[in-house]
């Protein structure tokens, strides 16, 4: 057994394509949460990986119906096409739609409302916690990726949260081969991660390839928009122009559907999803920094997060 | 299906190296060559170098991980990081060196098709490489990539190269894997990492990315002959009140047609369609998730096995190689959740039998074994469960032990005992 590693690949038909080993892998993740987990729920932002996500369950259950409903986490600050489009995706996949609301939780004392026109990110922690307790939740699958932020790129595919909706970057459970092992204790839960082995490319090479429907914000439109920290803000009821500011009507679009105060768009010209792919492909700013204030804040902000029991 | 211009498949490997021989490096030159990082992404390493006073770019700073580790200096879990070229996409599972590194190792390499493995030519093998390569080893990583690194400290000599390759080439022997492509590279200045090189011109071999790119791809591959194995998964009930067993391929591609058996039961059947939810295949691939529609009704759940031939064992005692995880000791007697494949069932330690002494490869006997240590234990489970050696085959060769009031995954554990140790000289 001296063979030299690596001599090139001869055997073509051994070529097996990425995405279709991508799609196995997080359909097999799919089923085996739902397997193991006794109320699972998919948590859907409207956003790009969401409906990636929600399109891998239907076809792991496919012909039966989803088996866990869909909950949107609502910040109160959604894009209206957003809001649109989740209802038509949830209903498209016969599945159960549960909206947890951030202006609930501010109207019940839970959170402060952290002002007009300030981002409600941070504060959703507690509304989704709410939201997963009061419906006994035991896992929930959401859309994040390891190739968007340091902390995530250790985070495991099924990620433990303690009683208070914590994850402890010290105590995650070894997770070998392909044996996810999702059981908890009451009052304890699962994030679940699909796609976490996914890229930003592979995300859109999917999309075009299985012709997902995408909210119209993912693609160029014109759009009245403000520069404010080096972001191209949607002017909207809560971001105006202030001081020297000025809106101006530019081609714009989205790479990531969040709270419209603090996701900034990007000037794009790119009206297909093949054309995306080659935007990002030429791409130089990143996902998140392009277009996420939340993150801007320090290099530890999404393991900040994280720990309180964010998405 | 559909257009899709692009045609890439897939790699997994694990990184492997001590301490300070420029496995960061090596890996932020590899992503930043390939460009795989965006200009924001490299302002914030270049502003985290500045402000820790480590010059204007340091590129080990790409794959740094969580505060703890950024505060400690060190690198404490496995982390995930994603490349590709026009024809193939990789996933690197960065395992790192010090602490807990059998249950890092272990991870990593449990999913890897093959390791890099970077060491300091200057230094030579160091001990905790050594013991990361046998921990790959066990884990069935059997291909290996070696960069011989800081090759512009000993000033391209070849000598130091030739001395690593004469040491790796050894280790390779005695764990019996193959025999590694061994690399000279410069992590810090780029040579033979993406870019080639005239610095080395008594090397024509291939690059790292090179080797990476050349690697077969499509999977782990066993020693000897298994056929296709199904567990089952989850059990599809269609409109019509048929019912198609889902689950991922592995072993062999399943087609229609082909004879298999439903296992524990032993049911013989014929495979009548393979299946995805976008219709039926010729030919399910391994590591496909397919619904398989079985002839004759056959009945069968969550937890079982399809199997074609060659056959894989059912057992309920059984021999296996453990990684432990656990902070109180493994002993005889101790029972846990087994999670084998799709199926979970208990199972009683009735003897720990050896630990494995990994400076030397050696297994010795022993009755307890500490937390990151390696052994060999017997089981017996409540259920039987259906098993290929873990030399054969991962999926059905490999089971976690879990503790059933925590939940907490205490031992990655593989089918039989680790064949290279027991002969090897103390
Ligand atoms: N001269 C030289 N120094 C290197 C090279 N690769 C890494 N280093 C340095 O070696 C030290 C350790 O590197 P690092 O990547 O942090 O090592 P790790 O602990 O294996 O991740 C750092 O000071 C690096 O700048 C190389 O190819 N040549």
């Amino acid at each position: 057994m001296t063979t030299p590693s690596a001599p090139p690949s001869s055997d073509a038909s051994a070529r097996v394509d990425h995405l279709d080993l991508l799609e196995s892998h997080a359909v097999f993740i799919i089923r085996e949460v739902a397997a193991e987990c006794e109320r699972p729920v998919l948590l859907f932002s409207g956003g790009k990986d969401s409906a990636v996500l929600l399109h891998l369950a239907v076809k792991a259950f496919a012909p039966a119906l989803l088996p866990f409903p869909v909950m949107h986490v609502d910040t109160g600050h959604n894009f209206a096409e957003v809001l649109a489009y989740r209802d038509h995706q949830a209903a498209a996949a016969g599945a159960r739609l549960v909206v947890a609301s951030v202006q609930a939780s501010i109207d019940a004392g839970r959170v402060m409302d952290p002002g007009e026109g300030s981002s409600r990110n941070r504060i959703q922690s507690t509304t989704l916690l709410d939201a997963i307790n009061e419906h006994r939740f035991d896992a929930a699958f959401g859309g994040a990726r390891r190739d968007e932020d340091k902390a995530r790129a250790k985070e495991r595919v099924l990620s433990f949260r303690d009683r208070f909706g914590r994850w402890d970057p010290r105590r995650q459970r070894p997770e070998l081969w392909q044996l996810y092992q999702g059981k908890v204790n009451p009052g304890e839960h699962l994030r679940a991660f699909p796609l976490s082995d996914w890229t930003e490319l592979d995300i859109w090479q999917y999309i075009e390839r299985e012709r997902i429907e995408l909210p119209a914000i993912y693609f160029a439109h014109e759009r009245e928009v403000v520069l404010r920290d080096g972001m191209l803000l949607a002017v909207s009821q809560w971001v105006t122009p202030t001081g020297d500011e000025v809106a101006e009507r530019r081609m714009v679009r989205y790479r990531t559907v969040g709270d419209a105060t603090c996701t900034g768009a990007v000037l794009s010209e790119a009206t297909t999803v093949a054309a995306i792919i080659e935007e990002i492909a030429t791409a130089t700013i990143s996902e998140r920094g392009a277009t996420r204030g939340d993150d801007r804040f320090s290099e530890t902000a999404m393991e900040d997060r994280k720990r309180e029991g964010y998405f | 299906m559909g257009t899709e211009p692009v045609v890439m498949d897939l790699l997994r490997f694990a990184t492997v190296g001590s301490v300070d021989d420029g496995k960061s490096t090596l890996i932020g030159r590899l992503l930043v060559d390939t460009r795989q990082l965006f200009d924001d992404q490299l302002e914030a390493v270049a502003h985290a170098s500045v402000s820790r006073g480590v010059g204007d770019l340091d590129l080990s700073f790409v794959t740094d991980g969580l505060r703890a580790e950024r505060e400690q200096g060190i690198t404490i879990d496995v982390a995930y990081r994603y490349a590709a070229t026009p024809t193939r996409k990789f996933i690197i599972a960065d395992c790192p060196g010090h602490v807990q590194y059998t249950r890092n190792m272990a991870t990593g390499a449990s999913t890897a098709d093959l390791a890099l493995v970077v060491v300091d030519a200057t230094a030579g093998l160091k001990e905790q490489t050594r013991r990361h390569l046998c921990i790959a080893a066990l884990l069935g990583v059997r291909r290996v990539v070696v960069a011989a690194n800081k090759m512009d400290l000993a000033e391209w000599a070849k000598d130091p190269y030739d001395a690593l390759v004469a040491q790796v080439g050894a280790l390779a022997a005695q764990l019996s894997i193959d025999e590694p492509l061994v690399v000279p590279v410069s992590a810090l200045h780029g040579d033979y990492v993406v870019e080639p090189s005239e610095a080395a011109p008594w090397y024509d071999g291939p690059t790292v990315l090179g080797a990476l790119e050349a690697a077969p791809a499509g999977g782990w591959a066993g020693e000897g002959l298994v056929g296709a194995r199904l567990p089952v998964q989850w059990v599809l009930r269609h409109p019509t009140g048929k019912r198609t067993y889902a689950g991922m391929v592995d072993g062999a591609a399943l087609r229609p047609g082909d004879a298999v058996f439903v296992l524990p039961a032993g049911i013989e059947t014929t495979v009548r369609r393979v299946s995805t939810a976008d219709g039926d295949l010729p030919e399910a691939p391994v590591g496909r998730c397919v619904d398989v529609d079985l002839a004759d009704d056959t009945p069968a759940g969550r937890g079982d096995l399809l199997a074609t031939a060659p056959l894989p064992q059912v057992v309920d005692q059984l021999t296996a190689t453990v990684c432990w995880f656990g902070e109180e000791p493994l002993t005889a007697g101790q029972r846990f959740r087994v999670k084998h494949t799709t199926r979970t069932t208990v199972g009683f330690v009735d003897h720990v039998v050896k630990r494995l002494d990994v400076n030397h490869l050696a297994l010795e006997d022993a009755d307890a074994l500490e937390a990151n240590d390696i052994g060999v234990i017997t089981l017996t489970t409540a259920d039987p469960l259906v098993v290929d050696a873990y030399t054969s085959n991962r999926i059905t060769g490999s089971f976690v032990l879990v503790d059933e009031r925590t939940n907490a995954t205490l031992a990655g554990a593989m089918v039989g005992a680790p064949s290279f140790a027991a002969e090897l000289p103390r």
